[in-house]
């Protein structure tokens, strides 16, 4: 019976069934409090102060949403946080991409340096205080920019798209070249449309970095509400009912009878919403991707 | 300077024809160049000019005046840290909290990871996957937004679940020597499934004849996870391990500034959530860079201690 495999596939054993409680525990642990928040959000703000609601609206209803959006000046912050990753996403990946193609031709004459170059920013870094000055003597303070252009070039990323470039059969880019393209058209034509799987990968990477970042606005502008993001609203939101101070309890809500803990979860929700709908569509080519960066070292 | 000493015999004409084929090629790859350069310079100014600003815990920085103008003072910032007893609170949350997160954040996945492993595929498995990515994607002002939420007193589900065994509510969130353990769980459970990916993907790498193999001589399920599976993966977990002793001290402050409230700062207070406080919350920046500088090099001592160690047991450096 040992020796044959499928056997192996026909009972279930204590081992497996164990296992799978397990397993079923750690989806449990890691979908309820989502599922919580969502129901939350759902329901109606009176009704969810009487307490016990678990992962689905008691009484549902979409006023807490229409709530927020009326509500201080999350509509803006929500318009930001959309900017940002969109456009962080697409300048980083164009700029990683093409970094990464000039440093997988083997014939670039700085290669070695570039590489190096790069490497040392992965182990090294100035830390917080001078990395705030800087910003602060480059007077990108108070502007969109700051969410731009500090984090453009990421050595890792550049890393990853590139070891992908290296396994392209050289062939086209030659052919491409007796048939008179430079490398910029090379680089466009050739060689971006063979990285999609990368490209994916890293541009998710890339916009959920951007879409969850809070610290640079609290850093830099955070005295700017025009520039403000959803993250850092809902930051400031919650720490101020953390703290007991309840900044929520404006007149503004009090009219439209929504509390504090229905708006807390209705703007979870928005920040939460566009992950959810992206990732799991993404989810094959980043397991391939972090492997292939964590084979390469 | 590529050429020298290259071609003694002919170094009058070897030179020249040296750099005007260099020029040749740096024309030839103007493209290249052109698509890199610009991406160089913005590297050095965020990246490289910050490490520059190293030399300002040497200083007594003051706003408004060029860098070569500041007061050199020499060691003063470091030795006004190490008299101050808020560094060692610091350090001792910083310590505390990154070796309790290595102890669970380290093991679990491994075990997790081992126990995926041993689902047979399907959608049983790739769900239990999905899903357990997913916080991963979340930013930790949402966690801490859950977090706060399932603890709470008022209505928790954990403080539920207490009750109903009959216990007494717990105020976790409020409590400083529960501030540890929630920052380190609230971790696991951000990146459990996370830390994973790599495990499973050295896992499929595993010859299913050594499986066979195995099998033959009698091995039953944990037999193939312990002398077959962990082997196969043990390269990695100790590349990973000698690599996270070098992170200890790097935890940032993200989850500890969004977790903490005014009634657990104490145990919230890591070195750089310290260095964030000085440096640009009360204007010492010369100080907020010491302190930065002395978590760096502390990370680095770990780094390099462990990679030695590693050395002597394996034979293999990792660095």
């Amino acid at each position: 019976m040992t020796h044959l495999p499928p056997s192996r596939r026909a009972r279930l054993s204590t081992f497996d069934v164990v296992n799978s409680l397990l397993m079923v525990t750690v989806l449990i642990v890691t979908l309820y409090p989502f599922l919580n928040v969502l129901a939350v959000a759902l329901n109606d703000s009176q009704d969810t102060v009487r307490g016990g609601i678990t992962i689905y609206p008691r009484q549902p209803t979409l006023e807490n949403f229409r709530a927020i959006f009326a509500y201080g000046n999350i509509p803006q912050a929500f318009l930001i946080s959309v900017a940002r990753t969109v456009i962080g996403t697409a300048l980083s990946l164009g700029a990683c991409a093409m970094v990464a193609y000039v440093l997988s031709r083997r014939d670039f004459l700085g290669r070695g340096l570039l590489s190096r170059f790069l490497a040392i920013t992965l182990y090294v870094s100035g830390g917080l205080i001078p990395g705030f000055l800087l910003i602060r003597d480059l007077h990108l303070m108070n502007s969109f920019w700051v969410y731009i252009l500090p984090t453009l070039i990421n050595a890792f990323n550049i890393f990853m798209i590139r070891s992908y470039m290296d396994e392209l059969p050289v062939e086209l880019q030659e052919s491409a070249r007796i048939d008179g393209a430079n490398d910029l058209v090379i680089f466009l034509r050739i060689v971006l449309p063979l990285c999609t799987p990368v490209l994916a990968t890293v541009a998710l990477f890339i916009a959920v970095g951007q879409w969850n970042s809070w610290f640079d606005t609290y850093l830099y502008n955070s005295g700017n509400p025009q520039l403000s993001t959803l993250q850092f609203e809902l930051m400031k939101i919650l720490q101020s009912t953390q703290s007991g101070a309840d900044a929520m309890r404006s007149d503004q809500l009090r009219t439209q009878q929504i509390t504090p803990d229905s708006i807390k979860m209705a703007i979870t929700v928005i920040t939460i919403i566009p992950i959810l709908l992206v990732y799991p569509f993404l989810q094959r080519y980043f397991v391939a991707g972090m492997t292939l960066g964590a084979v390469k070292g | 300077m590529h050429s020298s000493g290259l071609s003694p015999s002919r170094p009058k004409s070897a030179a020249p024809r040296r750099r005007s084929r260099l020029l040749r090629r740096l024309h030839e790859q103007r493209y290249l160049l052109g698509m890199s350069l610009p991406f160089v310079a913005l590297v050095f100014v965020f990246n490289y000019v910050p490490i520059w600003g190293w030399l300002m815990a040497f200083q007594r920085y003051r706003p408004g005046r060029p860098f070569w103008e500041q007061q050199w003072v020499g060691l003063k910032n470091f030795t006004d840290l190490f008299q101050d007893e808020t560094f060692y609170l610091a350090l001792k949350n910083t310590l505390g909290m990154s070796l309790l997160g290595l102890l669970l954040g380290f093991t679990l996945p491994i075990i997790f990871a081992l126990l995926l492993n041993e689902l047979r595929a399907g959608l049983f498995k790739r769900t239990v996957q999905t899903v357990s990515y997913l916080p991963h994607f979340v930013s930790w002002v949402v966690v801490a937004g859950l977090v706060y939420r399932m603890l709470s007193t008022d209505g928790g589900p954990i403080n539920q679940l207490i009750t109903t065994f009959g216990g007494q509510p717990v105020q976790f969130m409020a409590r400083s020597e529960y501030f540890w353990g929630v920052v380190v769980l609230s971790d696991l459970w951000k990146e459990i499934g996370w830390n994973t990916i790599i495990y499973l993907a050295v896992m499929t790498a595993i010859e299913p004849a050594l499986y066979e193999a195995a099998r033959v001589d009698g091995a039953g399920r944990w037999q193939l996870m312990r002398h077959v599976t962990l082997p196969g993966i043990s390269r990695v977990v100790i590349i990973l391990f000698v690599l996270s002793i070098g992170h200890l001290t790097a935890i940032g402050f993200e989850k500890q500034l969004l977790l903490s409230n005014a009634v657990v700062k104490d145990s919230a207070l890591v070195l750089d959530l310290y260095a964030l406080q000085n440096g640009i919350g009360m204007n010492k920046f010369s100080f907020g860079t010491a302190i930065g500088v002395v978590n760096s090099l502390v990370g680095l001592a770990l780094l390099f201690g462990a990679n030695a160690f590693f050395r002597r047991k394996t034979g293999d450096s990792i660095i």
